[in-house]
């Protein structure tokens, strides 16, 4: 079995009365792409930032390549390589392309001081790398300028720099044009061969579907299904399978109501 | 991503973006600061066409020079505050607190340099404290600071019973030679002062701090997501106002030869009023440290300038609110805010 890059045990996270995870195990092994599916509410988005530490889970345990860890933070997370590609406002859009990329993680010398010229160096090979190149823009153009699809460029270029061990990508084809998911998904392709892992959270089926090794499919703060590909012969089971999520807790739904009255 | 796939023809060689042509980039980058520079030569001018005889004399100009100093050292740290999209007013009072800890220190007999080390200390302290308040305090800036300065202006009172302090044997000191006395004509805190707002500078766009500083006030959650403490940030700015404020004090103190218990408090208004007028928008993310010291400098010409255009010194109120309104007019239109 290939290693564990990241193991999430027993992850709960309640926000006072209301349980947004109820005891999640979720792991990443090294070269995967692990589709992460759900509702709207259905907590992959808590779960996520429980991975990158920007929320602290109620309970659980995290562990990275097996070894548990403690004050689990943003920086221990990124430290540990992994970085996030954030749904939406995850860039400081009044900041140079540049200022984005190393936010958190500046390039410098003695005392804080930055190295200005070695951040540009690098921000362009970065660009250059996930075929990010434009003389529309240069590392110092402004983010808030850009498209949509050229910040979430911004937004991988950071999340690449450090040859992180796991990229998340929260919904990144969401608002992209046909040609930037492309794109995207070539980045995805090219992640895996160096053997890396990326987590991939959609909500279109098809997407996850054509990218992902192993799909965890979430409800209600729950793991719902966990499969491989190989168990997954078509999209269509996968859809068939979240169809039935979806009707179950229309009925859950309806239960609710009949209840009450 | 569409700007992504821009290959084969239009394929350019990393450098020759027209944003990396270097006076462009310069323009671009300072525009801020170059706004307020016009906005200062063109009322010069005014004032020079409407009286070249007092504004063609030295004096004039020392006058200006002489207090302006005290004004830099807050202005610059400002900057950093707002930049963070928060605002300070508590400083007059930590300027008239370090101040305080500055004359005690020297009415004692310590050496001035003595002096100077505990007015920082004061003033660190009670910045850092300041920002302790505000950001853990979960509190408004704004409200939260204005409180502070009643507060420790109240405690000055207190302390001094409002009496003020004169140290009569600081004009003999080494410390008030190298920092505050005249050299060909020129009053050396000034020097001080601009190697002051060009330390800022390089701090605000250079260092670290200045980073996380823009980032913080620009987009706080995004900060917290790629794992910047961005309370220690914060807090951080209060502190280095303080340690402007105090620097302010010792300087003042100095150029008076003495304490009052006032000191600090006509500060308020033309600190804030220079900063915005150089070119630091209110919302937070983006600022400039060069801008702020022509701010400073438009500020207190304006006073000196309608006096000596031979206008009554009833015109200095309404002249200061044009300059201001027509300051953030004009910079309109380098301040455009992205979301």
């Amino acid at each position: 079995m290939a290693e564990r890059v990241v193991e999430l045990r027993n992850i709960t996270k309640s926000y006072g009365n209301v349980y947004a995870l109820g005891g999640v195990n979720l792991h990443v092994e090294r070269g995967e792409v692990l589709g992460l599916l759900g509702d709207n509410g259905a907590g992959k988005s808590t779960l996520i930032k429980i991975l990158s530490g920007v929320v602290r889970p109620t309970g659980g345990e995290i562990l990275i390549r097996g070894k548990p860890v403690a004050n689990w933070s943003a920086g221990r997370s990124r430290e540990a390589g992994i970085e996030t590609v954030f749904q939406d406002r995850a860039l400081a859009v009044q900041q140079s392309i540049v200022r984005n990329i190393f936010m958190g993680r500046e390039i410098r010398g003695r005392f804080g001081w930055l190295k200005v010229k070695e951040e540009i160096s690098e921000a362009h090979r970065l660009m250059r790398e996930i075929g990010f190149t434009s003389r529309v823009f240069s590392p110092h153009s402004i983010v808030g300028q850009l498209s949509g699809g050229e910040r979430q460029g911004v937004a991988i270029a950071r999340a690449i720099y450090k040859q992180a061990d796991v990229i998340v990508l929260d919904e990144p084809t969401t608002a992209l044009s046909l040609t930037e998911t492309a794109k995207v998904f070539h980045f995805i392709r090219q992640v895996k061969a160096s053997g890396r892992s990326i987590v991939f959270i959609g909500h279109n089926i098809h997407h996850v579907y054509d990218i992902a090794d192993r799909f965890v499919v979430m409800d209600r703060g729950k793991v719902a299904l966990e499969k491989t590909r190989e168990e997954v012969p078509n999209a269509d089971d996968l859809i068939e399978f979240m169809e039935g999520i979806a009707r179950l807790k229309h009925a859950g739904a309806n239960d609710g109501a009949g209840a009450a009255a | 991503m569409s700007g992504i796939t821009d290959t084969g023809d239009h394929a350019v060689a990393a450098g020759s973006h027209p944003a990396e042509r270097p006076l462009r980039r310069f323009i671009l980058d300072n525009r801020a600061s170059l706004g307020s520079l016009a906005v200062f030569l063109v009322m010069m001018a005014i004032f020079l066409v409407a009286n070249p005889r007092v504004f063609l004399t030295w004096n004039l100009y020392t006058a200006v020079l002489t207090t302006l100093p005290v004004a830099l050292f807050m202005v610059a740290p400002l900057v950093f505050v707002v930049t963070a999209g928060e605002i300070d007013l508590s400083f007059p009072s930590t300027m008239g607190f370090a101040g305080l800890a500055f004359s005690y220190v020297v009415q004692s007999g310590f050496d001035p340099f003595v002096g100077i080390a505990a007015a920082v200390v004061t003033g660190v302290v009670l910045g850092f404290l300041v920002g302790l308040l505000v950001v853990y305090g979960n509190l408004s800036s704004l409200v939260a600071t204005l409180g502070m300065n009643f507060m420790l202006r109240g405690l000055i009172l207190i302390i001094t019973q409002s009496k003020s302090i004169a140290l009569v044997t600081l004009g003999d000191s080494l410390a008030y030679k190298l920092l505050s006395s005249t050299v060909l004509g020129v009053p050396v805190q000034i020097v001080w002062a601009l190697a002051f707002v060009v330390f800022s500078a390089f701090l605000f766009n250079r260092h670290r701090f200045g980073a996380q500083v823009h980032v913080v006030g620009d987009n706080p959650d995004s900060a917290n997501e790629m794992g910047i403490d961005v309370r220690r940030v914060r807090v951080k700015v209060f502190a280095f106002m303080g340690f402007g404020a105090a620097l302010a004090g010792v300087f003042s103190t100095m150029i008076n030869y003495t304490w009052w218990p006032t000191s600090g408090d006509g500060y308020l208004l033309p600190v804030l009023a220079s900063v915005f007028v150089g070119g630091t928008p209110t919302w937070g993310g983006i600022g400039t440290i060069f801008g702020g010291a022509i701010g400073a400098l438009t500020v207190s010409f304006i006073q000196t300038g309608i006096v000596g255009a031979g206008l009554s010194g009833f015109y200095v109120q309404f002249f200061n609110g044009l300059i201001i309104i027509l300051s953030l007019l004009g910079h309109r239109w380098n301040q455009v805010r992205y979301r």
